[in-house]
């Protein structure tokens, strides 16, 4: 049988959803499902005087309405699930439905459950709330102003958290001081909303008898869910189960553990019966977590000739009005420590403080972290290199960590795996052949055309990590995966995984897997995600971890299996296990034909076990508990090429090259799929995307209309290519790819749009780069006329 | 208050009393249980929930069901069914098989409002450009695939379909 491994299997996962058979949490009918609406809090900062909820109650068809004092002592505040060390990190209390205060556009204020959706709209219209409305804060930097109202009273200058780290402070200081170049920027990077586009969605229900409480809810992680949940409504663990059907996308908004899943669960415990809420797009933009959202202050230091000194880095982080769940990591561990990139830098030096507003919570978004700091040290990359006249490129080649410097430890501390840095930066630049495509672009711009050519060299933390660290770095919770591969009497099987996939298509990655190591046809293995009464407990899916780590994990437990196997064929044969090989499904001895089994006979006789070596047990199934030792570290360059047109400031992208190593490969065609979804997110990033909030707390960009998601005709064909260099830490040799297009794209695109403006003195401009915002450049520099 | 809609879903007669305020995606969703038309915003942007009304793709959240009272609605459960059968891939309408054979989706909520938009097209054109079919699917938002193969998958079928497709260009700077 060929190996499966390095081959673009179609999904297994795709006839169901391609032909309407999904199963996503809306989807769920059960009998005598309640309906609940949440009312959300119009202010972005208010004390609640009262609320009346007698005409919700009353009208027809409204079972119950919840508001904060009713759940007060029953359901306990939704938790953080990050405790950064060393950080001075506040805890400040998140009722699931609010107390006496509101504290943002979106806050939940009352429930109401009733028999159809519709109806308990029409009820949250008939609740009266009067709020005193207070002096909300909205910006970051304001909000740590002396004078600034507080978002929580026992959180001084909102301040909730204050990290440092990097290398030795005085040595770094001396190292800044002495350098002859620094290059001093102030970056926002913006505020984003991930936009799944299956919005939020619990249905819970509960059995009085058994005391038994099942909630099925859109989540990246569903163990993690019981186990905030169960300390939440005081449900015992082993009476709750949580399942994650299939998902519609996440990017980091469905890692949280939301109030939402809290009430419906509390709900259908009240009422006795079954209770779903949906979220409407609309509350997706409220009440679903943001990302991003940082003021960058930062300097390159750096030698005359093109060799990178040092960074350092002064962020105010927007956190929102409560710290979601994973959040207090993301401007923090995930940001701070792989500042340095791809680069040799000897001195890095970063100060973050976690500023609490009252805006929509910040959590993790695809590259969380990440991204914002790649932004920083590749934008700073080209603003270095303009400023010592050399090409970037050149300053990147001239600093990239050597190939045959692995495993690298870096300033900030962490050991990057393996790399070839160099070699993706040439194969992208071959691809567009860089020097003649400068010396076009030079002709070009003679003509009048504005023409800009970026790039952006990134290496990424991901393949979420190794527990030890995880306890280290604060975060409340274990990092390693685990896997059952469970062989059925006919042969056929089941893989258990604690990872939950929603849309990374690893019920196909993992069945390839799975295939080529006990040697079974693909089409007779299958995968069972997201639901904890079935699967073994696992920490889920995101920071790009489930095919290094639950694969990792998945790729031993078959092992496992196969090794049983084996052995079971070789008693039944006669034979030492040493002479039997494994061929298209059967077992044969060396050297004795028609000595052979298949491998449904050898799993029967697992469970038959009639006739079993001395010493085995029954069965044919094995698990794994998986923990990497390191994490797992791709990296790539991207290239783009633009033109902005003078008349409306659009920017056209000509061509667009990426080139990642995300080490080896098991699905080509899934691994490109992740490529494309992750560059057009961040270029989303860079040239439209932004949450806006007016000072009074108001989302502005509050709906599909108002906030500009990529579309279709925005992009050109991109051209994808790779490298391969194995990760070494991991039986696979994986590394992730979920996240590596967002974290490259966006310093590529701006990187690029600013090498063509700059002929005209633009030096620098805030994303979203939208046509309005470089028509204003264009017009104040004069660049509107060719 | 109630209405009474007669109409034809996937070519079977529904007569259903409803409200009269009810969108056709709740229709299709509560009342008839076909949850393969999925609603993504409420502001008809994202085209999630799009189906064909008498062959037309329409955004059934900004359609009242009342309205296709007299009607026929197509969705996503119906597809195959609206090629012969000659033209089906292991069953599937080309458009299907297209997704699944150049990875048009990932996590597949978009899909079959994407599917109803791409098959429209496709069965009301000859030939398209790749930029043609691109601007085509500008009611339907994708989060996940960066839309390249959402692009291959309607290309794929277009040629089942024979409907001509131009090759895509890489820019000549």
């Amino acid at each position: 049988m060929p190996t499966l491994f390095g081959t673009p299997v179609r999904r297994k996962e795709d006839p169901r959803l391609i032909t309407g058979h999904g199963n996503y949490t809306d989807d769920i009918r059960l009998p005598d499902l309640l309906y609940a609406a949440i009312l959300r809090s119009p202010y972005a900062h208010a004390r609640i005087r009262s609320i009346d909820v007698g005409k919700a109650r009353a009208l027809p068809g409204v079972v119950a309405v919840f508001t904060g004092a009713d759940i007060a002592g029953k359901v306990a505040p939704i938790p953080t699930g990050w405790i950064v060390p060393e950080a001075d990190q506040k805890l400040p209390p998140h009722p699931a439905l609010a107390q006496e205060k509101v504290r943002y556009v979106g806050d939940g204020v009352a429930m109401v459950v009733a028999e159809s959706r519709a109806v308990a709209e029409d009820a949250l219209e008939q609740i009266e709330a009067d709020y005193e409305p207070l002096t909300p804060v909205v910006d970051a930097e304001q909000a740590i102003a002396p004078s600034a109202p507080l978002v929580h009273e026992d959180v001084p200058n909102n301040v909730v958290l204050h990290w440092q780290a990097g290398s030795d402070v005085a040595t770094a200081q001396q190292a800044f001081a002495s350098a002859e170049v620094a290059v001093h920027r102030r970056f926002k990077n913006q505020r984003l909303v991930p936009n799944a586009m299956e919005p939020r969605a619990s249905v819970a229900q509960y059995n009085p008898g058994s005391g038994e409480l099942t909630l099925w809810t859109t989540s990246q992680n569903p163990h993690i869910v019981r186990l905030l949940l169960s300390g939440v409504i005081g449900v015992p663990e082993q009476k709750l189960r949580v399942v994650a059907p299939d998902v519609g996308g996440g990017f980091g908004s469905k890692i949280p553990f939301y109030p939402e899943e809290a009430l419906v669960s509390f709900a259908a415990m009240q009422l006795g019966r079954p209770v779903k809420w949906t979220e409407t797009r609309s509350e997706n933009f409220l009440a679903t977590t943001h990302g991003r959202d940082q003021i960058q202050d930062v300097v390159l230091y750096g030698t005359k000739d093109g060799k990178i000194v040092g960074v350092e880095a002064n962020i105010l982080a927007n956190m929102g009005a409560y710290l979601s769940t994973a959040a207090p990591g993301v401007p923090t561990i995930l940001f701070g420590l792989i500042l340095p990139g791809a680069y040799a830098i000897p001195h890095v030096r970063i100060d973050v403080k976690g500023v609490l507003t009252n805006t929509t919570p910040i959590e993790a978004y695809r590259g969380a972290g990440r991204p914002e700091a790649t932004f920083i040290i590749e934008r700073l990359v080209d603003e270095y290199a303009h400023e010592i006249d050399m090409d970037p490129v050149e300053v990147r080649r001239k600093n990239f960590i050597p190939a045959d410097a692995f495993p690298y430890n870096t300033s900030t501390g962490l050991t990057y795996d393996s790399g070839n840095y160099e070699l993706t930066l040439r194969k992208a630049l071959d691809a567009v052949d860089y020097t003649q495509l400068r010396q076009r672009q030079e002709k070009l711009r003679k003509q009048g055309h504005l023409i800009g050519i970026g790039t952006c060299s990134y290496v990424e933390i991901c393949g979420l990590g190794p527990s030890k660290v995880a306890g280290a770095v604060g975060f409340q919770g274990g990092l390693w995966e685990s896997a059952i591969v469970r062989v059925h009497p006919s042969g056929k099987v089941n893989v258990y995984v604690g990872v939950s996939p929603h849309g990374q298509g690893e019920e196909t990655t993992f069945a390839q897997i799975v295939a080529d190591t006990v040697g079974v046809p693909i089409e007779d293995v299958s995968i069972v995600h997201g639901d904890t009464a079935a699967i073994p407990m696992g920490w889920g899916t995101y920071g790009s971890r489930t095919t290094p780590v639950g694969g990792s994990a998945l790729a031993l437990a078959a092992q496992k299996v196969a090794d049983k196997a084996k052995r079971l064929a070789a008693h039944l044969l006669e034979a030492s296990p040493d002479d039997v090989v494994m061929q298209d499904g059967l077992f044969q001895v060396k050297g004795v034909p028609q000595a052979q089994a298949t491998f449904q006979q050898v799993a029967l006789a697992a469970y038959t076990a009639w006739d079993l070596p001395e010493g085995e047990e029954p069965g044919l199934e094995a698990s794994s508990f998986y923990d990497p030792p390191n994490f797992v570290y791709p990296f790539g360059t991207h290239l783009c090429v633009v033109e902005i047109d003078r008349e409306t400031g659009n920017v056209h992208i000509l061509r667009y090259v990426a080139v990642d190593d995300c080490g080896r490969v098991i699905n080509p065609m899934i691994v490109e799929g992740q490529v494309h979804g992750g560059i057009v997110q961040g270029i989303g990033q860079a040239l439209w995307e932004g949450a806006v909030y007016d000072d009074q707390g108001q989302l502005l960009s509050g709906s599909m209309m108002d906030y500009a998601l990529p579309k279709a005709s925005f992009f050109p064909r991109f051209e994808v290519y790779r490298t391969e260099t194995p990760a070494p830490f991991n039986p696979l040799g994986v590394k992730g790819i979920g996240e590596t297009g967002t974290i490259a794209s966006t310093p590529t695109v701006v990187n690029a749009v600013l090498d063509a403006l700059r002929p005209l003195g633009i030096e620098d401009l805030e994303m979203p780069l939208t046509p309005q915002r470089i028509w204003q450049a264009l017009q104040q520099h004069g660049g509107d006329r060719s | 208050m109630g209405v009474t809609v007669h109409t034809r879903v996937n070519g079977q007669p529904i007569e259903r009393e409803i409200e009269a305020r009810q969108l056709l995606v709740y229709f299709l969703r509560d009342e008839l249980g076909l949850t393969g038309t999925h609603v993504g915003c409420d502001t008809s942007q994202c085209g999630a929930c799009t189906v064909w009304l008498d062959g037309r793709a329409v955004k059934s959240c900004t359609v009242l069901a009342a309205q296709v009272d007299e009607h026929e609605v197509t969705t996503v459960e119906g597809l195959a069914e609206t090629v012969p059968e000659a033209q089906r891939i292991e069953g599937l309408h080309p458009v299907q098989a297209g997704f699944w054979e150049k990875h048009g989706l990932q996590c597949g909520f978009c899909t079959p409002g994407m599917m109803m938009t791409a098959a429209e097209l496709l069965a009301n054109s000859e030939r398209l450009s790749q930029q043609e079919i691109r601007e085509a699917l500008e009611g339907n938002i994708c989060r996940c695939t960066g839309y390249q193969d959402i692009v291959d998958a309607v290309a794929f079928a277009a040629e089942k379909m024979g409907v001509s497709v131009e090759r895509d260009v890489t820019a000549s700077i």
